[in-house]
């Protein structure tokens, strides 16, 4: 049951509903009675996207139209791609997958981005994204849906020993979305770090579900997402770690942690650590909260009007998880863009 | 400067200040003393706004404008600033990040030009010299880690660059060692002028060797039950409240 399965055969039967266990707070069965048409070609020039000006090259699927469907880096490549899903055609449907190959002791720095200059769509993305050996790829992921919009971009990951992957989601979701990230970790000191942020408003919602497989032994992963709910948003994060058997000495933390600023919206969090192996330090925390009154009030009493107080500390919360980008410029792209969010 | 009549205060359904009266006229420093409980951080919260302290008769005002009819914001906006017995830590916020977005929420708010970067860090280099606070501190995320006496420091250093005209200080000499008291009280000292107006509000004598007020009053039971000069407090000192908190 996927979205992409659905969307390819326009079977609405095929959509995951809230009878799935990992899709119970996204549900798109009982969502979608129909499906809209498939989208058509849009040769039409694009702007330069929120990542314009940087990195070398480009990957853009336009309306589902991929013109090539897999990307390969070399051994000793180091490159940056801007991958652009855009949609440009309300009330349609389309999907696309792309495969990427990182080879061994590459460096691939990815900035992907969905962007709706549309409204009402259905889309569904699906990369598969393999790192050899050493190498290091780190994913920085911007989605910015239109109004009425339904989109799940799913990323599996397969790392080999002493790769490294580094991703940041930032969101403001859409009618429903789902950022989805499945990672087979093979431990051999590979090093992940999964991080994300989400602003909502209105009625938007954003789910953000990430699942680790740790198969062996000495892996690192690390995990920090944040969240800002207002209005009557839906912020959803679940987060499952399995360390499995003979996966010694593996080091996981994960953290979630949401400001929730209004009395309708609503965040659903799932932390969950499956631990099988011995020697292991794993752990998890998640806060669910609004903002801290008595920071509010100092800040204030400093002179700030309140939403100029209430801007400052949210930007602030929110500042630990750009603060993790590594890829300086993108860092500097996503800090802008958290401020223009919180700006409303 | 500061006039307050009859001010009467509930916090959480409690009546706190129970017909305070209090006048500062501009120039002057005046020391608030009393036993704990007496009211005394009441009355700076209730002068500053905050959430829970709700005035239920009486008034406040500063040259004649009713304070108590402002938000927190535009009373600062107007020159009232605390000086907290506690300062907030305040994670992701570099001070420096936090003192500019306040000092230009005020000038915008006065209709007045915003501070130049450069304005700015000169206003910021020079008021952190005077304090002996390391420039590279300011940097940090405000007050995170900081020990008492930085958090102090921090708070006069707030004072210095915002130029206050009416100055509460609650319990500023709490958690300093002698050292840290004498440069917040040389701070504070420095910003001493005919324009402004200093509440100082302590449970001991000890900051009023550094800081020497003009009138010392003594609140006790949630009202002003005795005011003298400099003398009244050194009698505190010696004879402790037990006199005032019977007659309150």
């Amino acid at each position: 049951m996927t979205l992409a399965a659905a969307i390819r055969t326009g079977d609405v039967t095929l959509l995951p509903g809230k009878r799935e266990e990992d899709w119970r707070w996204t549900d798109l069965r009982g969502l979608l009675r129909a499906l809209p048409s498939a989208s058509e070609d849009d040769d039409a020039a694009l702007d330069p996207g929120p990542f314009g000006g940087l990195g070398d090259e480009e990957v853009a699927v336009v309306n589902g139209r991929v013109a090539t469907p897999s990307l390969t880096i070399l051994s000793g490549e180091r490159r940056t791609v801007r991958l652009r899903f855009v949609t440009t055609s309300s009330e349609t449907r389309h999907e696309a997958r792309l495969a990427i190959n990182v080879h061994a002791g590459a460096e691939l720095t990815l900035l992907e981005s969905h962007e709706g200059h549309a409204h009402g769509y259905i889309a569904a993305a699906t990369l598969d994204l393999r790192v050899a050996d050493g190498a290091k790829v780190e994913r920085i992921l911007l989605a910015g849906d239109g109004d009425g919009a339904v989109n799940v971009a799913c990323a599996s990951v397969v790392l080999s020993p002493r790769a490294r992957f580094a991703q940041t989601l930032l969101t403001d979701g859409a009618r429903r979305q789902r950022l989805e990230t499945r990672l087979d970790h093979p431990g051999g000191g590979a090093e992940v770090r999964l991080d994300g942020i989400y602003i909502l408003q209105g009625q938007r919602h954003a789910d953000l579900t990430t699942v680790v497989d740790h198969a062996g032994p000495d892996g690192v992963t690390t995990q920090l997402t944040k969240g800002v709910v207002d209005g009557q948003s839906r912020g959803v994060f679940q987060g499952r770690i399995v360390v499995a058997e003979g996966s010694d000495r593996t080091d996981a933390r994960m953290g979630h942690h949401a400001l929730i600023l209004s009395e309708r919206a609503e965040v659903d969090a799932k932390p969950e650590l499956e631990i099988y192996a011995d020697d292991v330090a794993c752990a998890h925390g998640n806060t669910v909260g609004a903002l801290d009154e008595e920071a509010l009030f100092y800040a204030r009493q400093r002179g700030m009007p309140e939403p100029v107080a209430r801007a400052l500390l949210t930007e602030a919360f929110l500042g630990e998880v750009v603060d993790r980008i590594g890829h300086e410029a993108a860092r500097e792209t996503a800090r802008a863009w958290v401020a223009r969010r919180l700006e409303g | 400067m500061l006039r307050i009549q009859n001010l009467h205060a509930d916090v959480g359904g409690k009546e706190i200040l129970k017909g305070l009266d209090l006048v500062v006229p501009a120039g002057e420093v005046h020391a608030i003393m009393g036993p704990n409980g007496a009211g005394k951080s009441t009355l700076s919260y209730v002068l500053t706004g905050r959430n829970g302290y709700e005035v239920t008769a009486g008034s406040a005002s500063l040259d004649g404008e009713d304070l108590l009819a402002l938000e927190p914001d535009e009373r600062a906006a107007r020159g009232v600033f605390l000086s907290f017995q506690y300062p907030l830590e305040i994670p992701g916020v570099p001070a420096l990040t936090f003192v500019r977005t306040a000092l230009n929420a005020q000038r915008r708010a006065r209709g007045e030009a915003e501070a130049t970067a450069p304005e700015f860090l000169k206003l910021a280099r020079e008021a952190a010299g005077a304090l002996k606070i390391d420039f590279d501190m300011l940097k940090r995320a405000l007050n995170v880690g900081f020990s008492g006496g930085e958090k102090k420091r921090m708070e006069i250093l707030q004072m210095a660059m915002l130029k206050p005209r009416l100055l509460i200080l609650d319990e500023t000499d709490s958690g300093l060692d002698i050292d840290a008291l004498k440069i917040v009280a040389d701070g504070v000292n420095a910003l001493r002028s005919p324009e402004r107006a200093m509440l100082v509000i302590t449970h001991y004598q000890r900051l009023l060797d550094h800081i020497r007020p003009d009138r010392v009053h003594v609140l006790s039971g949630g009202r002003i039950v005795a005011s003298g000069g400099p003398e009244l407090a050194l009698e505190l000192e010696r004879e402790g409240y037990d006199k005032y908190a019977r007659a309150a």
